[in-house]
């Protein structure tokens, strides 16, 4: 069964996965310089141009494991030497051009930098192309291609630029720690920092949950990934990891609806604040529309503030698909309830780290929340549940009109028409990833069949309503 | 004041743990209880047993609870326990 979507995220797993295997054993200070050699051993080649630099840039890899530069705030950082310094071409003329007689592109450019040659082969003035892309958009056979760097591409909202010597560079001011940039490079050279040696720490000091409990919070995108086993085997797993129990963040998400649905009756306009990644693009890019973004804390800050108010002592770590959520849980607002954050991918490293079989493992139960805090998981899913929470609660003075946005760039068009004044809508759910949180960088699989497994995975919910859900907690509070 | 903590955790709550908030709040209402206990959640103490609902009174632990034994639980270690310390 395959754990991953591509070998990048493989060979960042194994790093992490050896890293974890050290530290549970309080051997990494001696054996980290070991880790670049087992994971790349021999003398041949068969990423770069030779095994040291593959080393080297493992070592890079290692570091980013232990936590990366703590002097760079930005949870995603660039590993200087892994950039392949790829090619920054713009609009090319392929050798697919026929040098036909239409010259379409030519017509539709408005800066005349299209000539042809005396095969009547078209050739680009780079001198006055402003990168417009309609050329390649007329020719009828496709001939023109738009060269980007694939972390650009992926940085919707342009973060990324070429640095010195080549390098991709990420601009902190704008970056919105989504993940994008991660999940795409081909070479792996943007990382998400990792912070699993913190939360082995945590699990080992608690001295199994008797001086202080572990708390592991999951996301419900977690229904989509481990494919390869049962949802109550990775919970069982976790629990082996050495946390105290595991309790669904989709509770958190039930609870947020509910008051959400409130906030919103009342204020008339409001933006969802699930999404760290929309909610850091908003205080951004649209500051004049920050005020209205949902005070509710995310889904994952309820459920942790929710475990902490009840017990002070205990520690939450939260498991999810988020690279954004490491940069959330250092706001003023969160830092109090949330003590680490760790994604799919590295929860497979330390699945891995201590040889466990998730696979051949007992079923564990996970039952907290409802479809509806459950669906949070993708696109379209808070809206969906915002509508159930004003039914629920009798608010039908009001009319929802729901904006869906899945992915930044959708996100980016409500919230421009939305500063302007012109969008037909009074809720806008940003997600940063497309198809919302399953799209996550931190996912260890991305595929179309993912949203129906959240889906499903709702549809298994013991509650059928947010009330039901969140009355018991409501109830044993008052 | 005694404080008692129904498991509103996964295991419990499919075993029916709202049941039991509900029975333990209609109980404490019945007898008026309300300035004597403080009823409050918990998520799973690490003790789910195969029948029943865990309650955490004060720092003694109690599993299996259901609604049937309910109200000999509740007679047995909250009222009597409220008796034996002289609180009622």
């Amino acid at each position: 069964m395959r754990k991953f979507d591509t070998k990048v995220q493989n060979l960042k797993y194994q790093v992490l996965r050896e890293v974890a295997r050290y530290s549970w054993t309080d051997q990494l200070l001696e054996k980290e310089l070991d880790i670049p050699m087992t994971i790349v051993p021999g003398r041949t080649a068969t990423m770069r141009c030779c095994v040291y630099k593959e080393r080297a840039i493992l070592g890079e890899r290692i570091k980013l494991a232990k936590g990366g530069n703590k002097d760079n705030p930005n949870v995603i950082e660039v590993i200087d030497i892994a950039c392949d310094e790829c090619p920054v071409g713009g609009y090319e003329v392929t050798n697919a051009c026929r040098g036909c007689l239409a010259h379409r592109c030519e017509d539709v450019c408005r800066k005349d930098a299209i000539t042809f040659d005396s095969y009547q082969k078209a050739h680009i003035d780079k001198t006055k192309c402003i990168e417009c892309g309609q050329c390649a958009k007329v020719c009828p056979y496709g001939a023109i291609a738009h060269i980007e760097r694939p972390c650009q591409r992926a940085c919707k909202i342009k973060a990324i630029s070429v640095g010195p010597n080549s390098v991709a560079q990420i601009d902190d001011e704008k970056c919105i720690a989504c993940g994008a940039c991660v999940y795409q490079c081909p070479f792996g050279a943007i990382m998400d920092k990792s912070y699993i040696l913190d939360v082995i720490d945590m699990i080992k000091k608690s001295n199994n949950n008797q001086d202080y409990r572990v708390y592991a919070i999951i996301a419900p995108s977690i229904s989509s990934q481990f494919s390869y086993a049962k949802l109550g085997q990775v919970i069982s797993g976790i629990k082996a990891l050495g946390f105290f129990t595991v309790v669904e963040v989709a509770l958190g998400a039930d609870m947020v609806a509910y008051s959400e649905a409130k906030e919103l009756a009342e204020k008339g306009f409001l933006t969802s604040s699930c999404c760290p990644a929309f909610v850091d693009y908003v205080k951004k890019q649209f500051p004049d529309l920050a005020p209205h973004i949902s005070h509710n804390l995310s889904p994952m800050g309820a459920l942790a503030k929710y475990i902490k108010d009840n017990e002070p002592n205990c520690k939450v770590v939260f498991i999810g698909p988020c690279t954004a959520k490491k940069m959330e849980i250092k706001l003023d607002k969160v830092k109090p309830y949330v003590d680490s954050v760790l994604t799919f991918e590295e929860l497979q490293a330390l699945f891995d780290s201590k040889d466990l079989d998730i696979a051949s493992m007992e079923e564990d139960v996970l039952d907290n929340a409802s479809y509806y805090g459950r669906i949070f998981a993708r696109s379209g899913g808070v809206s969906d549940a915002v509508a159930q929470a004003l039914k629920e609660q009798g608010i039908d003075n009001f009319d929802l009109k729901a904006v869906p946005c899945d992915g930044i760039e959708a996100c980016r068009v409500a919230l421009l028409k939305a500063s302007k004044r012109v969008l037909d809508g009074n809720f806008i759910e940003g997600m940063a990833c497309l198809g919302g949180c399953i799209g996550g960088a931190g996912c260890l699989t991305h595929g179309e069949k993912n949203k129906r497994e959240v889906d499903r995975y709702g549809m298994e919910a013991l509650e059928k309503t947010i009330t039901g859900a969140i009355s018991m907690l409501d109830k044993v509070n008052n | 004041m005694m404080i008692v903590q129904v498991c509103v955790g996964s295991s419990c709550h499919l075993k029916g743990s709202a049941e039991i908030v509900e029975l333990m709040q209609k109980a404490i209402e019945r007898d008026h209880l309300e300035s004597e206990i403080t009823l409050a959640g918990s998520f799973c103490t690490g003790q789910c047993n195969r029948v029943g609902v865990t309650i955490t009174v004060d720092d003694q632990v109690f599993t299996g609870v259901t609604k049937d034994s309910f109200s000999e639980f509740y007679r047995e270690h909250i009222i009597e326990k409220l008796k034996r310390e002289g609180s009622i």
